[in-house]
């Protein structure tokens, strides 16, 4: 089944287009890494396909329908997770609470047993002390704790490794392995990234110049940055 | 729809007034910012009691518009601050439901702020109720009702701006000045006697005005917070 179709999809702010002429398809349990230097257009794309932003030109279908036009877009988002280098939670609130208000909204269930059990898969026990307390670590866990409570079919996951030490990069990459969601990954931590995915695609300038087997996305992204130099 | 999009405000307005509700430092903040300004004005005026009690009405409520640009700015950077708004967004969270939900846990936090207010008021200007207790909490939950939408509204819209506590007084207060005048004259003859019954007049155009806010800032929220 097809999660994501873009073809021709682009869009510019002002004059300047952040990304153009795009095609991408992936199927569902798909995991793509998405690559390129600061500015390539990255982020832009992550944000049209999660449909908060919407693309200048081109056609878009999520889940088989088309949400370029504005329609649709209540029943596609409740099938997307999102996680970002902010954590998307409340700072003033405890991990428990959070996932309290984020149920109600989701429709999900709000009981404790159920609220706990997504605490404790990501490693983090139910403190009550603020998000803001948390540790960079400890911050990712809580994203993805709220992913695990909304369980969407795509996830849209921008910079997941941000601020991390290598062994937080590795717990986080384990957790996030664990869904079994179609996952869009922009990351530069190539290397790394590249083992969560199936296939890899390299922004340039907003342009796709490269897409393969993720295997090869180092090799892509170390010629791509000499050729840049 | 309807019934979700309820659930979802009522998500909203709790989750506020939970958040507020454990930040004691910001409470103590903004009553204290709306006392100062009562005093600062009693200051400007000088011992002149005459002239205090005359415009006591105006004192109170040109402190709670003070107040309430802090705790609107305040209140939108709750969903900012952490990125929780595009999880709102992603939820979905109907963009009416996350205003009402807002607009009204403001209008509850600036009330609570403005009966604070009340017995410094009442000490500075020596005025008292001659109309009646309930019409003053009457005219107080308009008043807070009609700057709380377009407050709402506008914290949205200038949320992600650098400038926003420059920029909030600046587009709201122009906006909520009918509502500002009727509630200051209804409340101005709550505190001297009406004995040409022109109380309800002013809370009929007061709770007109409110009417207005609240369904064209509705309408106008879904807009600003998809751009």
């Amino acid at each position: 089944m097809s999660v994501v179709k873009a073809s021709n999809l682009s869009r510019r702010f002002g004059r300047r287009w952040a990304y153009a002429r795009v095609d991408l398809h992936l199927e569902a349990g798909e995991k793509v890494l998405l690559i390129g230097a600061n500015g390539s257009g990255k982020t832009t794309l992550l944000r049209t396909f999660s449909t908060l932003l919407s693309p200048s030109l081109g056609t878009l279908e999520l889940f088989g329908q088309r949400v370029d036009s504005g329609q649709n877009l209540d029943a596609v988002r409740r099938r997307i997770g999102m996680l970002s280098h902010q954590t998307g939670l409340y700072e003033d609130l405890s991990i428990v609470d959070n996932l309290k208000v984020f149920a109600k909204l989701f429709g999900k269930p709000t009981d404790m047993g159920s609220l706990t059990s997504h605490i404790e898969a990501v490693g983090l026990d139910g403190r009550s002390e603020p998000i803001r307390t948390y540790s960079a670590g400890m911050r990712k866990r809580a994203s993805v704790a709220l992913l695990r409570l909304k369980d969407p079919d795509l996830i849209l996951l921008d910079e997941p490794f941000s601020a991390l030490d290598p062994t937080g990069i590795d717990e986080i990459a384990a957790l996030l392995n664990e869904l079994p969601a179609t996952q869009i990954l922009v990351s530069h931590q190539v290397e790394r990234a590249a083992q969560l995915c199936d296939r890899c695609v390299l922004l340039e300038s907003g342009l796709i110049r490269w897409q393969g087997s993720a295997n090869k996305a180092w090799d892509a992204w170390r010629k791509a940055q000499q050729d840049a130099s | 729809m309807i019934a979700i999009g309820l659930r979802q405000a009522v998500a909203i307005l709790t989750k506020d007034l939970w958040i507020e509700g454990t930040s004691w430092v910001r409470w103590v903040g903004l009553v204290s910012f709306g006392i100062l300004v009562l005093l600062l004005f009693s200051f400007a005026v000088g011992p002149n009691s005459a002239m205090l009690q005359k415009h006591a009405a105006g004192y109170l409520w040109l402190a709670t518009l003070f107040a309430s640009a802090n705790l609107f700015t305040q209140s939108f950077l709750l969903e900012t601050e952490g990125g929780a708004i595009e999880q709102l967004q992603m939820a979905p969270v109907y963009p009416a439901a996350l205003f009402y939900g807002k607009a009204m846990a403001n209008t509850l936090q600036l009330l609570l702020v403005m009966v604070v207010m009340v017995p410094p008021l009442i000490a500075l200007c020596d005025v008292w109720f001659v109309e009646g207790f309930g019409l003053f909490i009457g005219t107080l939950v308009l008043g807070a009702l009609g700057l709380s939408a377009p407050g709402a509204m506008y914290a949205a819209m200038t949320a992600r701006l650098s400038n926003q506590q420059l920029l909030l007084p600046l587009l709201l207060f122009p906006l909520i000045v009918p509502a500002l005048l009727a509630a200051v004259k209804a409340t101005s003859l709550i505190f001297f006697g009406d004995p040409m019954g022109q109380i309800s007049s002013w809370l009929t155009l007061l709770g007109a005005f409110d009417l207005i806010y609240w369904i064209l800032c509705g309408i106008v929220f879904g807009r600003i917070v998809e751009s």
